[in-house]
């Protein structure tokens, strides 16, 4: 039973990263922009996370590093796109190329250092309660702001009128337009909302999850994250719940090994991508689970003009 | 790390410049050939230095295999002085680059290059046919060539050592490996630290968590932190981060260094660091290679010649593992201790080695099964 709840507070700590990147995507594409330089972001997220920490020493210090450096290339990404026109997926794409470069170029010192002692956070009282205590409340407090985020995310997305607005312009940028919003500026908070989260997202891995900096340190979390939202049809509790089911499966390929079932760990190693794949088949196969959720402009330029 | 790319530009500038010179020139007569006039007296200009090259897999800061190997570098260039010039290159991968890499190196004139990854083998052998007057090295491999040798080291006499440590502190009895990919390499060092264990504990069971890569730390510590959670309580790990350790540091619990001194990462957790110092053999090939005695040969040592060792035992660890420990490496220097000495039964039942028989390296090249004690089936076994 304590192994089930170790494998839990395994699976949210693994999640938790794939749930503030994806949730930060969220945001941006349910303003119509899609940024697949998400991978390249959360790379430049975890080199000035790591940076800041091994100087400063303070992992909040490093978040809101991780946040700032997302938040620049997101910046340059949003007037790329939304000011100039440039085509979202190349533009998308270069970005993550860029960042997987820069990271490695600017993190060459940082290889191999080492951060300060970190301590471990547990939740007062609730960390005592046998088996739910052990896989729960022993988290770090991001795994909770991510949690606390979706929950905030779908209330604003729902409940709210900014968030109505911002859906709005997701699917109708020029409706929005005539009705006077400056669908541009929105977009760019937007994007600049989803870069701080995926920055943030960077740093957790670099500096709590790892911890330690290494090139391609986020070996392709960008990409799931990416997929996320489509496997969650673009609702904020289903990427949370997508995020910890891709972090179990990532999981459970050790787990499994360790406890000694006679699979090829090679087939295991390609289970959390695999899993990718069949979902999205799954869901295309229903189109209205994915039109009624999808932004109907989402990845397309807006011109005030047209 | 660029230095030779760089030269080669400054090479082809001065080559340039000398065409454009000898174009623009006509009428004055053509630079002479021995352009600076040897002076009568003069003595002999001092010879060129010899060059030897590195080609390493990972970054030199990994703190793991390839900063192991820079170091090595580094006590050539101090042994030799002026007499020799190193250069490396750094992150090749193992893949079509790698060879592009090693014809470079030998084009930019190094008499003698090393290749530190089992990878390297097949396009080193290749390059290795186009420059007969080069020496190439290649190590963990097992291919040659009249001027390609390979050289190796005994990691399992490490991993015994961490293994007679491990079943020493071990309070649950499971020890956890953090594997990378199946090779007899890695399946020797599982199986010695398992014996290493069972020398001092008979009972000790080792499971094994392989994450199909050499160097990629959150996954890393997804294993590690899965060995754990099953019920080790003291980790090694064939992987070149610190991620390992510092999972186990986290967790409360017990694990090795691996390739360097990795003790500063993880104060608490660390017993040990199974250290492979490569100095002594690449100062031994470099003088060979440049005295002409160099001959293709395989090398492997261990502990006996000071390449292998278990260092920064932590103070934790009881008198009586390190008594035992300084009497092995002992044995191990004067020559009468093998790890793999008979009777060895793999974890089905098979006997792999007769009673009394010490294996000899054709035995521990052909390694492919896990010794009684180690749970589970590797993964690639039919």
């Amino acid at each position: 039973m304590n192994e089930v709840a170790l494998l839990a507070a395994a699976t949210i700590a693994s999640g938790t990263p794939l749930a503030l990147a994806g949730l930060g995507l969220l945001i941006n594409e349910k303003a119509g922009v899609l940024n697949l330089g998400a991978e390249g972001i959360m790379l430049v997220g975890a080199i000035a996370g790591f940076a800041a920490a091994f100087h400063s020493g303070s992992e909040w210090i490093a978040f809101a590093a991780g946040a700032a450096a997302g938040m620049v290339l997101a910046a340059g990404f949003g007037v790329l796109v939304i000011w100039l026109g440039t085509n979202q997926y190349a533009s998308g794409l270069a970005l993550s190329l860029f960042g997987a470069g820069f990271s490695a170029f600017v993190g060459v010192q940082y290889v191999g250092r080492k951060l300060a002692e970190r301590s471990t956070f547990e939740v007062p009282v609730l960390a005592d309660i046998p088996f739910l205590g052990p896989a729960l409340f022993k988290q770090h407090p991001l795994a909770y702001a991510a949690v606390l985020l979706a929950v905030a995310l779908a209330w604003f997305l729902y409940r709210s009128r900014t968030g109505l607005v911002l859906r709005a312009i997701g699917e109708s940028p020029d409706s929005a337009y005539s009705l006077g919003y400056a669908v541009r500026w929105i977009r760019l908070a937007a994007v600049l909302a989803g870069g701080a989260l995926c920055g943030v997202a960077g740093a957790f891995l670099s500096v709590v999850y790892a911890p330690l900096w290494v090139e391609g340190l986020v070996a392709g979390r960008g990409w799931i994250a990416l997929a996320l939202t489509p496997f969650a049809t673009w609702r904020p509790g289903r990427v949370l719940l997508g995020a910890y089911l891709f972090g179990g499966v990532t999981m459970l390929q050790f787990h499994l090994q360790g406890a000694g079932v006679q699979i090829a760990s090679q087939f295991l190693s390609m289970l959390p991508y695999l899993a990718t794949i069949v979902v999205l088949a799954l869901i295309s196969r229903n189109p209205a689970w994915i039109r009624i959720n999808m932004p109907a402009s989402l990845g397309q330029p807006f011109h005030p003009s047209a | 790390m660029f230095s030779p790319a760089k030269r080669f530009w400054l090479r082809a500038a001065a080559l340039a410049a000398l065409t454009a010179l000898a174009a623009c020139g006509k009428e004055e007569p053509p630079p002479a050939p021995k352009a600076p006039a040897p002076e009568a007296k003069a003595p002999a200009p001092p010879p060129a230095p010899f060059k030897a090259a590195w080609m390493y897999v990972g970054p030199v800061g990994d703190a793991g295999w390839t900063f192991a190997h820079d170091q090595g570098r580094k006590a050539v260039e101090a042994e030799f002085g002026d007499k020799v010039k190193t250069t490396f290159v750094e992150k090749v991968p193992e893949g079509a680059d790698a060879e592009r890499v090693i014809r470079d190196l030998a084009v930019q004139g190094n008499k003698i290059i090393f290749a530190t990854s089992f990878g390297f083998m097949e396009p080193m052998l290749k390059v290795a046919a186009e420059f007969p007057d080069v020496k190439f090295e290649h190590a963990t491999g097992y291919k040659t060539a009249p001027n390609m040798r390979i050289y190796d080291s005994k990691f399992y006499e490490d991993t015994y050592l961490a293994g007679i440590i491990a079943g020493t502190v071990s309070k649950t009895g499971t020890l956890g490996f953090v594997g990378s990919f199946p090779i007899p390499e890695v399946l020797r060092n599982i199986n010695a630290f398992t014996l290493g264990a069972q020398s001092v504990n008979p009972k000790i069971k080792t499971r094994v968590i392989w994450i199909n890569t050499w160097f990629d730390p959150p996954k890393e510590s997804e294993a590690a932190q899965s060995l754990l959670n099953g019920g080790a309580d003291v980790l090694l790990q064939n992987t070149d981060s610190t991620a390992v350790l510092q999972t186990a540091e986290k967790n409360g619990k017990l694990a090795f260094g691996w390739d360097s001194d990795m003790s500063a990462f993880a104060p608490k957790a660390h017993l040990g660091s199974a250290i492979v110092d490569w100095s002594n053999y690449y100062k031994k090939a470099v003088k060979e290679a440049m005295d002409g005695t160099w001959k293709t040969e395989r090398t492997v040592w261990g502990v006996k010649e000071g390449q292998n060792d278990l260092v920064k035992i932590s103070d934790g660890v009881p008198e009586s593992a390190k008594k035992r420990i300084a009497e092995i490496k002992e044995a191990m220097k004067a020559g009468t201790f093998e790890v793999f000495t008979g009777p060895v039964v793999d974890n089905a039942g098979k006997e792999r080695l007769a009673k009394g028989a010490k294996a000899d390296q054709d035995w521990k090249d052909k390694v492919d099964f896990y010794v009684r004690g180690v749970e589970g089936k590797i993964p690639t076994a039919k």
